[in-house]
């Protein structure tokens, strides 16, 4: 027979043991509504769709008939954004972090910069949308095209961008720095030859994480106009225009009307014909497969990288 | 043993002297009117309490107080035969630490290759020849009694070496670039006592080519590694001389307390 002490010890740990059990299942009743709730529309959207996802919707432009009717230009379209995006985000967005990081004073302003990155992080995308209609299509006259699109979508995602390369920037220890330096580095040599190199991984997460987001984005494109129905692609470099005669520029394309994903679901959502919902759901289930593997790109990047990475 | 040591009988050269060195962390005067000469070729000790100033002292002497801000120095350190005031501010603080290089407390090689750690200080300088870079990495890591370890594997991680490896190359690191003056920030204190004598051992034999300032909190390793000795206290540098005569005759009372270990 144990003693009294013993006794109460083990009734104390008993309590506290149902507390842990009491939050262990409460936690996994909250992630399976969170997964539940993702897998059935997953799988709805699967079941719906799949049947459609024909080659041919893959190559045949948006139609009135259904059955006819492909995600081609807006396949098409999404990709051109995203590189207009990527390819503007990235380079500003990392530039950016490093100098807030690595080159400017810590004073009050850079105080109030900091609060106004994370602050735009949470702005309403719709706001970034009429902020590009006034900006870039009246202002600059870029015009409805997939160079106004791409740019309003970089401003988006720069502050997921700036604040990733800031936490990656950050993450790296102080005496690597140091090191650095005492080798007679100058500060652009350390960025370029070390904080660049060991912070790419969380960059790198920050960049995709960005991506995804705008991927998906329908509100700021819409307001800046993209058309819903678009039945022709952006002149590739060099494409010969039949009407005018002319071979298009090397940078023509950025100047085109265009449509994306999003856009071209909502459209079909919004028609009566429930035919269109099965091509909506198809179409659908292709943008959620490029966010996914997008992730799946940058998980296995990340580890990569992260492999050779030690401090 | 340390009074053993025959000192040479041709006075030394000066290769670097501090005069009336304040340092100040913002309003916090962490150095107080420092004199001290530094010898070439000869390994010079900083010891005494934490806190104390010596590691602060040591970081003036390649600027790396320039990294941070609200700094400022107040008198000089000159660097002979050339008599460049390095704490000028007019003097470039990369060109300081191009002349005199620096071991960390802590390991602290660069996650990259083994080569690329050791080459890193002659690229920054403009080397970009691969012979000559090789050669250089070899010697180096030859002078830091690790190339025999090393010499199949350059191409391996340095962050997997282990923790007095690393160390030893921090130090071909820093002696690859031909350096005039290393600094050790009390090099042994994150290392076990077989990698410590290693390094104490290594010390011994680089002194030839280049002078070593160093701090250390084992007052055993001061002794055993060092020629001359100073002794600091709040900011203050109490006592400075040669090793033997700080530790077998100290002229203060508080160098004595301190070395005996009745305060510390």
């Amino acid at each position: 027979m144990a003693p009294d002490k013993t006794l109460k010890l083990r009734a104390l740990i008993r309590k506290a043991r149902r507390f842990d059990i009491l939050f262990a299942l409460l936690g996994l009743m909250s992630l399976s509504i969170a997964i539940l709730t993702l897998a059935a529309l997953f799988v709805d959207m699967a079941v719906t769709g799949i049947p459609r996802l024909t080659p041919e919707f893959f190559t045949n432009f948006p139609s009135r008939r259904a059955a006819e009717a492909g995600i081609l230009s807006s396949w098409v379209g999404s990709i051109l954004v995203m590189m207009v995006t990527a390819l503007c985000a990235v380079p500003l967005g990392i530039a950016g972090a490093i100098y807030l990081e690595e080159y400017a004073r810590k004073n009050w302003l850079t105080a109030v910069i900091e609060i106004n990155i994370t602050n735009l992080a949470g702005v309403p995308s719709i706001i970034y949308g009429l902020l590009a209609l006034g900006l870039f299509v009246y202002t600059f006259g870029l015009g409805q095209s997939i160079l106004t699109a791409g740019l309003t979508l970089a401003l988006l995602i720069l502050p997921i961008v700036i604040t990733a390369t800031r936490e990656a920037l950050r993450s790296i220890p102080q005496h690597v720095r140091e090191a650095a330096y005492a080798c007679g580095a100058s500060q652009w040599q350390v960025v370029n030859d070390h904080l660049l190199k060991y912070s790419t991984p969380g960059i790198l997460t920050g960049v995709i994480i960005g991506m995804s987001r705008a991927i998906g984005e329908t509100a700021p494109i819409i307001t800046i106009g993209a058309l819903t129905f678009i039945a022709f692609l952006p002149p590739a470099p060099g494409q010969l225009n039949i009407e005018t005669g002319q071979t298009a520029g090397l940078f023509d394309w950025l100047w085109s009307p265009f449509t994306v994903m999003p856009i071209q679901i909502f459209n079909w959502t919004s028609r009566p014909d429930p035919r269109f919902h099965e091509n909506a759901a198809a179409a659908a289930f292709v943008l959620v497969l490029m966010t996914l593997s997008m992730n799946a790109i940058a998980i296995w990047l990340r580890y990569r990288l992260r492999k050779n990475i030690k401090w | 043993m340390p009074s053993t040591i025959t000192l040479p009988t041709n006075p030394p050269t000066l290769k670097a002297s501090a005069k009336n060195l304040d340092f100040y962390y913002g309003d916090f005067k962490a150095l107080k009117g420092i004199n001290m000469p530094v010898y070439e070729n000869k390994v010079t000790a900083l010891i005494g309490p934490s806190g104390c100033g010596k590691s602060t002292f040591l970081r003036c002497f390649n600027r790396m107080h320039d990294l941070y801000p609200g700094h400022r120095y107040d008198g000089s350190i000159h660097l002979h035969p050339d008599e460049v005031d390095i704490l000028h501010k007019d003097v470039d603080p990369i060109e300081v630490r191009m002349r005199i290089s620096m071991v960390f407390q802590k390991p602290n090689p660069f996650p990259k290759s083994i080569f690329e750690n050791v080459a890193y200080g002659l690229k920054v300088r403009g080397e970009r020849n691969r012979t000559v870079l090789e050669d250089k990495v070899e010697a180096a890591l030859k002078g830091a009694a690790l190339w025999n370890e090393v010499k199949d594997r350059l191409d391996e991680l340095a962050v997997n070496l282990s923790g007095g490896q690393q160390q030893r190359l921090c130090i071909a690191r820093g002696l690859a670039t031909d350096p005039e003056i290393i600094l050790f920030d009390e090099p042994t204190s994150a290392l076990d006592p077989i990698a410590t004598g290693s390094i104490e051992e290594l010390i011994g034999e680089i002194k030839h080519k280049v002078t070593i300032l160093i701090v250390t909190h084992n007052m055993q390793q001061a002794a055993r590694v060092s020629d001359y000795t100073a002794y600091m206290y709040l900011g203050e540098l109490m006592e400075y001389g040669e090793t033997n005569d700080i530790f077998m005759k100290p002229k203060r009372k508080e160098t004595e307390d301190y070395i005996t270990g009745r305060f510390g």
